[in-house]
């Protein structure tokens, strides 16, 4: 290449930064552009007086070791690795770290149980290593990539799981986490501990089909890292920051992107809503799919069926996120200071939580919610004045369209999750300084992303892999030329992974290298 | 809104009573929900009432769309393959819309009543599609096919009945053009448009108004001065084939209502090359046509000359006299006025070109007995039959 690509990339997310830092690091010349007026420190954050909530992922895991190898990171760089405690009425907590399973109600049939299932599904979720590392297979008009990568992942199956394994995967795969826990195990409050993973940030319950999937998407993460608690100044962005500076990205912020630039049925820059535009061989969204096609680039420079298609995409979110300003370190029956730097499940069982779902389905609220705690002032002391501290609660299930709307429930709302966590925390209620509730249209509307789903639309089978977002636009290049996707909305969705963004640079270095060569 | 009952098989037409009275057959198909004659006396005066004189025809079960609102330019302009931008209020244009895979879904004809107001006829239901493709526009797209009664008036005297009629202003009325006028104390619109290939007019009024409009043109036929006759479809379907028409969902399968893999069809497959732009901003099916061009053409509705008199009625068309088998016949008729045999017919190219040596093979009855003939077939390009005074302005009086 004689002259450097130039590389726009819109939206500072761990996708965004993760995409311009290798595009930058393969030669091109590029710039990211975020909205908001800077990148780690997200300045709305701050919800009370000196009170600060950790951003939309209040957990972290480490992003996979061939990924921070391209990226040169060195450092491990989310927190402590922390541990989830499944909340008991009385007090007869369970704790879980690694594949230890520990609490007076699990009997021992049950703990070693949770061992070999850990290692079972572990080796699952790592069998899917060349499915998620890689941009998804075509099934038509394969590519010898595509072909790869399906080969990789047959011997994957076949070999690195072996044949009863394999056999059980196929079996398990499909179907609910609920029959599955319930063949596994008899603790009640451990099959809930788990099936929250298969769930939270989804539009399902533990009988929904296909949860085993999304378990096992989520436990990826756990193959290479442990989950730990995130905190204000995000040290993965951080980190991401400082290397997207140093392979040569220039950042801009407070750069809000209005539309992509589409001349001659090609992406060729973008104009900020400041009027200006910015002129690009290439343009990389890592904004969701709706936002990407219907508001950035237009209906108008698209087939009607494939915008049709990308309207249809099942994007609304169904968790709240409760911050809470307290005056003290709040007190839970049976659980030590130390233990309240884990993360705490409010589940007690799976029939709570298919119970706290099916209000969704007709456009309420749980009565009865699950929630998901973190105190995340216990490890960054700056995110509240001293000796208070900062609560963060993710809530399941609260709809996108709600009946009553809203602004009329959000205070009972609010109460319903103050009163569920009173039970397991009694003295809670009086140490409340300030709270603040984000539903699912905050978190659209916060964090720009349609219908506030954490993974920037369903992770349901028909919307994943070479269906992500929609056929037709799975491999990150989209029907317009010159403009890809790079975040959450591509293969193989949301979770703080960045493989979207690191398979979306892939793609699109070597869809240039093929143009120019 | 539409009193359209669901419950009843055929719905009237506004001028069901005028058709009935007219009706000397009996002999009626359904069209659209409507019950449309077949030929209301008989083929032969159908057919030269349009070809000699003027005819009439009900057009009230095409399908009618009323498309408002300030994207209503940019809705159209990405619905269908022709630049609509150039489209100036008061004019007409014929076009067709494609899916996202450039297959054809049906066509029909824009008018730009005024400005961001336009009406789409179809030959085909098109609500679920024009929706789906306003996602991201501001328009408002009603169906008002039930609501306006509308009537075609073609043949070489039109011009001078209508004027007889009353109406006035015709003189000036190019091809395409729309005209909005008062006759008889009613409003109506006139635009020069058809599908018989010769001089013609179509009339638009409220529904209300049918009779006012009915009575205005069969009045003047009783004066003895014009021959005006009511036409069925099936003269309609003779002066569309000499005039090269296409019919969606006869000629070709159209687009998302296929089923079958490659069963549907393109404007290139079509032979609609002139009406596929891409000069224009984006259109649905863009993409895919621009590949389809880089490719040699796989196959063409072609327009067919047949020698002798038997019409090829569901032959098939070969590479030589017995030799491959092709392609189709999906349309055809006799001509009187050409004294040929016409067809139009889906056939395989070669290396992207026709065969150079197409016959059908025809079976026919004489008495009862079934008898086969080969017939060489001659590709014609452009309209089998057209008339100067089609686009003179204005027309020639009679």
């Amino acid at each position: 290449m004689t002259e450097s690509t130039r590389a726009i990339v819109i939206g500072g997310g761990h996708n965004g930064l993760i995409c311009a830092t290798l595009l930058a690091k393969a030669g091109h010349a590029v710039t990211l552009l975020e909205g908001r007026s800077s990148i780690a420190n997200a300045p709305d954050l701050e919800f009370a007086p000196g009170f600060f909530s950790p951003g939309l992922a209040h957990i972290h895991t480490e992003l996979h070791p061939k990924l921070r190898q391209a990226l040169n990171l060195t450092s491990k760089s989310t927190g402590t690795k922390t541990k989830t405690i499944a909340l008991d009425g009385q007090g007869a907590h369970i704790h879980f770290y690694g594949d230890k399973v520990e609490g007076t109600s699990v009997s021992d049939v049950d703990q070693a149980a949770y061992a070999s299932f850990r290692k079972e599904f572990l080796s699952y979720a790592k069998a899917l290593t060349p499915l998620l590392l890689n941009r998804p297979p075509r099934l038509k008009n394969m590519d010898r990539g595509d072909q790869f990568t399906l080969a990789k992942l047959g011997w994957s199956l076949r070999f690195g799981l072996g044949a009863s394994s394999m056999r059980e995967f196929l079996r398990v795969g499909g179907i609910n986490i609920y029959d599955v826990l319930n063949e596994l195990f008899d603790n009640k409050l451990v099959k809930a501990a788990i099936s929250v993973d298969a769930v939270m940030g989804h539009h399902m319950a533990p009988r929904t089909p296909t949860t085993v999937l999304t378990y096992l998407t989520r436990l990826f993460a756990e193959t290479h890292s442990e989950p730990s608690v995130a905190t204000k100044v995000d040290s993965l962005h951080r980190e991401l920051e400082a290397s997207a500076i140093a392979a040569g990205v220039d950042i801009k912020t407070d750069a809000w992107v209005e539309k992509v630039i589409i001349e001659n049925d090609r992406a060729n820059g973008v104009q900020l809503a400041s009027g200006q535009t910015m002129l690009a061989d290439i343009v990389a969204s890592s904004a969701d799919a709706k936002n990407t096609f219907l508001k950035l680039a237009g209906a108008a420079n698209l087939d009607a069926m494939f915008v049709h298609r990308i309207s249809k995409t099942r994007t609304n979110g169904s968790v709240a996120r409760l911050h809470l300003a307290l005056k003290d370190i709040p007190s839970f029956t049976n659980l030590t200071t130390e233990d309240l730097k884990g993360r705490l499940l409010i589940a007690p069982d799976m029939r709570y939580i298919e119970r706290a779902f099916n209000p969704t389905k007709y456009g309420e609220h749980a009565e009865q919610p699950v929630l998901e705690i973190t105190i995340p002032s216990l490890h960054d002391a700056t995110m509240a004045p001293d000796g208070q501290h900062v609560m963060s609660v993710n809530i399941c299930y609260a709809p996108y369209h709600l009946k009553q709307g809203w602004d009329n429930a959000r205070d009972k709302f609010t109460q319903i999750c103050i009163d569920t966590l009173s039970a397991y925390a009694p003295n809670l209620p009086s140490q409340i300084i300030q709270k603040e509730l984000l539903t699912p249209q905050d978190i659209e509307t916060r964090f720009n992303i349609s219908g506030g789903h954490w993974h920037h639309g369903e992770l349901a089978i028909d919307q994943s892999f070479m269906m992500r977002p929609i056929h037709g636009t799975a491999q990150y290049n989209t029907p317009i030329e010159n403009l890809f996707l790079c975040g959450a909305a591509a293969h193989p969705g949301g979770g703080i992974t960045g493989l979207p963004g690191w398979n979306a640079a892939r793609r699109i270095i070597a869809m240039t290298k093929d143009k120019s060569s | 809104m539409s009193d359209h009952n669901y419950l009843s098989t055929h719905e009237p037409s506004p001028f069901d009573s005028g058709i009935r009275a007219q009706s000397q057959t009996e002999n009626w198909t359904g069209w659209n929900g409507y019950l449309s004659p077949r030929i209301a006396d008989t083929l032969a005066s159908e057919y030269f009432a349009i070809r000699s004189s003027c005819s009439v025809m009900d057009l009230t079960p095409m399908e009618k769309y009323r498309i408002t609102g300030p994207d209503a330019t940019a809705f159209l302009n990405r619905l269908v393959t022709r630049d609509l931008t150039k489209l100036r209020v008061g004019r007409v244009a014929y076009v067709v819309w494609c899916n996202d895979e450039g297959k054809v879904i049906d066509d029909g004809t824009v008018f730009h009543l005024a400005e961001n107001d336009y009406r789409l006829c179809a030959q085909h239901h098109q609500l679920d599609w024009l929706l789906l493709s306003s996602i991201g526009f501001d328009v408002s797209i009603q169906k008002e096919t039930h609501d306006i009664a509308a009537l075609s008036v073609q043949g070489p005297t039109s011009f001078s009945a209508l004027s007889a009629a009353g109406i006035k202003g015709l003189e000036t009325l190019k091809p395409f053009g729309i005209l909005n006028t008062n006759v008889n104390g009613f409003e109506l619109t006139v635009s020069r448009t058809g599908f018989t290939g010769d001089l013609g007019y179509e009339l638009w009024a409220e529904r209300a108004r049918a009779d006012d409009l009915w009575n205005t043109l069969f009045t003047l036929k009783d004066t003895g001065l014009f021959d005006i006759r009511l036409i069925g479809l099936d003269a309609l379907e003779m002066v569309r084939i000499e005039a090269g028409f296409i019919m969606p969902g006869w000629d070709f399968n159209t687009a998302e209502s296929t089923i079958r893999a490659d069963h549907d069809r393109s404007p290139f497959e079509l032979g609609l090359d002139w009406i596929v732009n891409f000069d224009k901003p984006y259109f649905t099916g863009k993409s895919a046509l621009l590949a389809e061009k880089a490719r040699p053409a796989t196959r063409r509705l072609l327009k067919l000359t047949l020698e002798g008199n038997k019409p090829p009625v569901g032959s098939f068309i070969f590479h030589g006299k017995k030799g491959k088998q092709t392609g189709a016949v999906m349309a055809q008729t006799w001509s009187p006025i050409l004294k040929r045999c016409l067809a139009l017919a889906d056939v395989d190219f070669i290396d992207g070109h026709p065969p150079n040596d197409l016959w059908a093979e025809i079976y026919y009855q004489k008495e009862l007995k079934w008898h086969v003939k080969w017939a060489r077939c001659e590709i014609v390009e452009g309209q089998f039959w057209s008339h100067p005074r089609r686009r003179a302005t204005p027309p020639m009086p009679f």
